[in-house]
């Protein structure tokens, strides 16, 4: 117990980490599932934007990366994320890794809450005259809002879940925390901190997440 | 002029599955609407009547033939040219298609904002036509919160927002039941009437037709087999299958199963006869009857409105009263006596011998 105590601020800063990878990657892998989700639907057989060869190559694409799992994935990505955010290593590296994922499969998320709009109300827009990018926008998204919400609620838990390997590349968090004072250390008590921590934040997120959900369908 | 016209109109799907035939969903249709018009399509589910009216605001595209808005030809416009075509066209559908996002007064809005125009105007066109349909109070409402026929009032509200000249109906009142249906019929005729709108009515239910259409289409895999006055189609039908269409609301002529119960209690002759207005002097025909001594009884029949005029079939079983009395006076039955009554009637009217 006296040792928790004297690693509370080494507590403090590493949920600090875990906030700042999983905020970054719910909006860069947010953005990207949007992305991806919005293309599956989009370019689905009878949709807006019906292409075959790219709703396959997307389709492939997706069901690629989402089987794979994530502490191969980090180290498969890593000369990516070399290329692309200049390093391989830290919370940087982790961050384009996880969004990267999560972009993947939140797009089928986001692609399965969008199939749950009802055509007719697609086909109401185009016959008032809306283009496709007002479409997505004043219909599809809104129309889905709900779903969507809860979704993205659903994939926070996914990030939470990734961010605790990234001590292996060098980064921080909670994860790491855990692993460096609780489980080498031999100290049960400090990785149940860690535990209490991930789950109240989980739980706050939830909560947020139902609300939000629940004002955007007005239930 | 007419104000949508198909000239040789084809729809054509790709096979469903390789190695299978093309689907021909519209085959060479031609079709004139005029201006002013309600024009009903009627036919049974899978006649190609919802694709049909899709290829006139081209939410559908033709594989081949014209088809005229206002006599231009949007059949190979693009789709960019084509969205200010559809905002002179409002459409309603049977399942509503409110946005569920959307309060009532965003939805009667939505065509406003794609047409951006400014703010004011559409609050002053919403107000406008929430009022028109009766629903001012339920603007903040949302969609889950109304009824369906208050639902399909919302549909035909954002439908004319944009003050378009042809409203395509896809079988708007499908989904209602019949009261709240007469409600959405009359409004329809209201949106007729009182803003000079063309209206195309989709339906399989004829008793719409007979409520607002003044012209009818009779739609069968594909094709119009049949078209013309609602009047002349209903009560003269050419083709068997707007037969059946018209046999549905249009009781007259008794079904196979009623005639036996029918021959079972008149052992006598059974004749049925049709009757149009303006064409067949009903007091005339049953006084041939009344001269000839032939009593008859109305066994079965139905005369009908549709636009002010009536028309129908009555069956009667007859029987010679003077035969009755002295068997000997006439041949068996009092046949000839009969038989010569119906020459007669049958210079006035159609006469059907049911067996």
């Amino acid at each position: 117990m006296e040792s928790l105590i004297e690693l509370l601020p080494q507590l403090w800063k590493a949920a600090g980490e875990t906030l700042y990878i999983v905020g970054l990657t719910l909006f860069f892998g947010g953005l990207g599932g949007l992305i991806v989700g919005l293309g599956l639907y989009l370019t689905r057989g009878g949709s807006l934007l019906a292409n075959k060869p790219v709703f396959v190559v997307l389709n492939l694409l997706v069901n690629f990366v989402r089987p794979i799992p994530f502490i191969i994935f980090l180290a498969a990505a890593q000369p990516l994320a070399r290329l692309v955010v200049g390093t391989g290593i830290g919370n940087n590296a982790i961050i384009f890794t996880i969004s990267l994922a999560a972009s993947f499969a939140m797009g089928r998320i986001v692609e399965q809450n969008l199939l749950t709009v009802t055509p007719g109300v697609i086909e109401t827009a185009r016959s008032v005259g809306a283009g496709t990018g007002r479409i997505i926008f004043t219909v599809l998204l809104p129309e889905a809002l709900g779903p969507l919400i809860l979704g993205y609620t659903f994939i926070f838990v996914a990030l939470v879940d990734m961010s605790a390997v990234a001590g292996y590349v060098g980064g921080g968090g909670l994860g790491n925390f855990a692993l460096l004072y609780g489980y080498r250390q031999f100290n049960p008590i400090v990785t149940w901190a860690a535990v209490l921590l991930i789950i109240v934040l989980v739980q706050l997120v939830q909560y947020l997440g139902n609300t939000l959900a629940r004002k955007a369908l007005r239930r | 002029m007419a104000i949508v016209e198909l000239r040789g109109v084809s729809k054509v799907y790709p096979p469903h599955e390789k190695g299978g035939s093309d689907v021909v969903a519209i085959d060479d249709v031609s079709l004139s609407v005029e201006a002013g018009d309600v024009y009903g399509i009627i036919g049974y589910s899978g006649a190609g009547k919802s694709t049909l009216v899709r290829l006139v605001n081209a939410l559908e595209r033709s594989t081949s033939g014209e088809i005229l808005i206002n006599g231009r030809d949007i059949a190979g416009l693009p789709e960019r040219e084509l969205r200010t075509v559809r905002l002179g066209i409002g459409m309603i559908f049977q399942q509503f298609n409110l946005l569920g996002s959307r309060s009532v007064a965003a939805n009667v809005s939505y065509p406003l904002e794609v047409a951006r125009r400014p703010k004011a105007e559409r609050t002053k066109r919403v107000a406008e036509m929430l009022d028109f349909v009766g629903l001012a109070d339920k603007a903040r409402a949302y969609p889950d919160q109304l009824s369906g026929g208050q639902k399909q009032r919302v549909g035909i509200a954002r439908a004319l927002a944009s003050q378009p000249a042809i409203l395509l109906a896809d079988e708007a009142t499908s989904a209602l039941d019949p009261e709240t249906t007469h409600e959405v019929l009359d409004l329809l005729t209201r949106v007729n009437r009182e803003f000079g709108v063309t209206i195309i009515v989709i339906t399989h239910e004829m008793d719409v037709i007979q409520t607002i259409a003044s012209k009818v289409a009779v739609m069968d895999q594909g094709r119009v087999i049949e078209r013309g006055d609602v009047f002349d189609v209903f009560s003269n039908p050419q083709q068997p299958a707007s037969a059946r269409f018209v046999s549905t609301v249009v009781k007259g002529i008794p079904s196979a199963d009623e005639l036996a119960v029918l021959r079972g209690r008149h052992p006598g002759r059974i004749v049925t006869l049709a009757f149009r207005d303006n064409a067949v002097d009903q007091a005339r025909v049953f006084g041939e009857f009344a001269r000839a001594g032939i009593t008859f009884e109305v066994v079965f029949g139905g005369i009908n409105e549709v636009q002010g005029r009536s028309f129908g079939h009555l069956t009667l079983a007859l029987s010679d009263a003077a035969a009755t009395d002295a068997p000997t006076t006439a041949g068996p039955g009092g046949t000839d006596r009969i038989d010569a009554v119906l020459d007669r009637v049958r210079t006035l009217t159609t006469v059907t011998e049911v067996r």
